[in-house]
């Protein structure tokens, strides 16, 4: 596939000398839809803001639709819409006269008629002469997102796009993302919900420390990482797992009722049917069992504190 | 060039303006009419003229160049400033247009409306004074001249405010204490000689004199004089902002 961005050796030192990117190498897909994940302060506000044009990049070099974003700044802002993270509007402009602003702005013709399609497919319509100030949080955030597209972007930023928006709107927000991508845009987003991710991306790069730890497809990342666990209740509690099944990765949970066993999925042998022998030979006897797969967010947890540890080290 | 860009910012400006009418027009209007009672009426009657010139009518250049250099200076740095100081800044940032885009849409706005108030004040002196203006097309080129390079004075100083005392302390400290030193209200000649060479150091002078030279044809210096020096601050401001959207100062992290 057609890489829309492409990110090589990217890095950025603060004025403070704080080194929030090392070394990004990173290409984004044209149509895709990329969840940018990491904790606070790994660095994907900056990687973002870089791409934009709002940072500059300490090292590295960045293309957008193949135009280099420093030389060729022009070709490649244009293809560019941006929803920050930090909800930044003006407060005494109208909702209709910031939209058709950014439009100004990005060189495009004046069209009242996109400017209403944008306003309507955000529910924005009916606040349009309102002056911004006089809105709560969640349609700020949504005049940002109108902002955006209001130049009719061929890429799109979501910097947290839902932070801060309740879950009837936040569901409109993904049909809106889902409505663009369908009409061949390309979306980076990062979300501190996973499953927002998990429901939504194609693929996913996690960032932590300023550092691009994996990146993957959705669904290759969790059939590489996802975990299962089978968890099995107990008849009798125990206090402690016997030594005959110290070799098992057992874990005992809820007060010693349950018994977690954690197998990878990639495994050729998962060791279930070892386990079920050892425990029955021990005389650990179980009511019910279930299984479960390990969540992006579990998967995502797990790396990061792997990162952290390395790092540690 | 991103035309539709320089417009949009210059129409969001001169909103901005539109929003704030009264005040952005009258006050001006009313300190200018004061000026005229305390310095017109008052001194006045003191002094009767000033080379040939009757004293009220005399004031009235050096008081538009007050109003012109105050009001482009804070406009234009209030223009800038804001967007930086809610974080609106990150649009222009990341838009596909020129420093020099952003710069004419801006300063543009900025010198437009100070160029409008100048000649309103203008306007309303003439109620006050008998007034003449010797030169129509020199009146015009200092006006729009001086309106503009203290429009980018006032953008750089935006840019280099890092809040809002900053913003204020430089009409403050500098403009105004210039601008009453520099001539406005007497001729540089009726001076000491010691003071009149310490005056040839305060740029306001040449503005002063070569706008009232464009009314009645008195100078302090020759308009030769006075031209280049305007023109030096423009580019001087010109280069400054240059140097600011090359290097990202006080813009990009
Ligand atoms: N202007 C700045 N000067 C110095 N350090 C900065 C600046 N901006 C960000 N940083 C630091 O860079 C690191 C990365 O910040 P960034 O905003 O990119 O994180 P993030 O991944 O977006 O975090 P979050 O999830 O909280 O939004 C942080 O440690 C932050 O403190
Ligand atoms: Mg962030």
């Amino acid at each position: 596939m057609q890489n829309v961005i492409s990110i090589a050796g990217l890095s950025k030192t603060y004025a403070t000398g704080f080194r929030a990117l090392k070394r990004i190498d990173l290409d984004i897909r044209k149509g895709e839809i990329f969840a940018l994940l990491g904790p606070n302060g790994a660095g994907k506000t900056t990687l973002i803001g870089i791409v934009c044009g709002i940072v500059n990049a300490t090292e590295g070099r960045i293309t957008v639709g193949g135009h280099d974003i420093v030389h060729d700044y022009r070709a490649a802002r244009a293809l560019i819409g941006l929803v920050p993270q930090e909800l930044h509007t003006d407060a005494f402009e109208s909702v209709q006269a910031t939209v058709s602003f950014s439009r100004g702005l990005w060189g495009k013709p004046h069209d009242p008629a996109i400017v209403e399609k944008v306003l309507r497919q955000l529910s924005l319509w009916d606040k349009k002469d309102e002056r911004i100030m006089t809105l709560s949080g969640g349609m700020k955030r949504r005049v940002m997102i109108a902002k955006a597209l209001a130049h009719e972007p061929q890429i799109l930023f979501l910097d947290e796009p839902t932070a801060g928006v309740d879950v009837e709107l936040r569901k409109d927000m993904w049909q809106v993302v889902r409505d663009l991508r369908a009409s061949g845009v390309t979306i980076i987003l990062t979300t501190h919900y996973i499953e927002e991710a998990e429901e939504m991306a194609d693929r996913v790069g996690v960032i932590n420390n300023g550092e691009l730890i994996v990146v993957e497809e959705k669904a290759e990342l969790m059939r590489k990482l996802g975990r299962k666990q089978l968890t099995l209740y107990l008849q009798k509690p125990l206090d402690a797992i016997p030594p005959a099944l110290a070799h098992h990765r057992l874990a005992l949970a809820n007060g010693g009722s349950e018994l977690v066993f954690t197998y990878d999925t990639q495994a050729g042998r998962t060791g279930i049917t070892a386990l079920l022998s050892d425990l029955s030979e021990a005389g650990i006897r179980f009511k019910d069992l279930q299984t479960t797969q390990s969540s992006l967010e579990d998967i995502f947890v797990g790396l990061v504190r792997q990162g952290n540890h390395a790092g540690a080290k | 060039m991103n035309w539709r860009a320089v417009q949009a910012i210059y129409i969001f400006e001169m909103a901005r303006t539109g929003r704030t009418l009264m005040q952005s027009i009258l006050s001006p209007v009313l300190s200018t009419s004061l000026y005229f009672v305390v310095f017109g009426a008052a001194i006045g009657t003191r002094i009767t003229e000033i080379e040939g010139v009757q004293y009220g009518a005399f004031i009235v250049p050096g008081l538009i160049m007050l109003l012109l250099l105050t009001q482009s200076v804070m406009n234009a740095s209030f223009g800038i400033y804001f967007p930086k100081f809610i974080g609106t800044i990150y649009e222009l940032l990341s838009a596909p247009v020129s420093a020099f885009e952003i710069v004419l849409g801006y300063v543009g706005a900025a010198a437009t409306k100070s160029i409008v108030l100048g000649l309103i004040v203008l306007a309303t002196s003439a109620l006050f004074v008998p007034i003449k203006i010797a030169h129509p097309f020199w009146m015009l080129a200092f006006l729009v001249l001086t309106a503009l390079t203290f429009s980018l004075f006032g953008f750089i100083i935006g840019i280099w405010a890092e809040g809002f005392e900053k913003l204020q302390i430089v009409p403050l400290l500098f403009i105004t204490p210039l601008t009453f030193l520099g001539g406005t209200f007497y001729s540089v000649n009726v001076l000491p000689p010691f003071w009149q060479t310490v005056t040839l150091f305060n740029p306001v002078v040449y503005l002063v004199s070569g706008f009232r030279w464009s009314f009645y044809e008195v100078a302090d210096v020759h308009v030769e004089i006075s031209l280049a020096m305007t023109l030096l601050f423009l580019f001087a401001c010109l280069a400054t902002v240059w140097w600011i959207f090359r290097t990202g100062y006080r813009l990009k992290n």
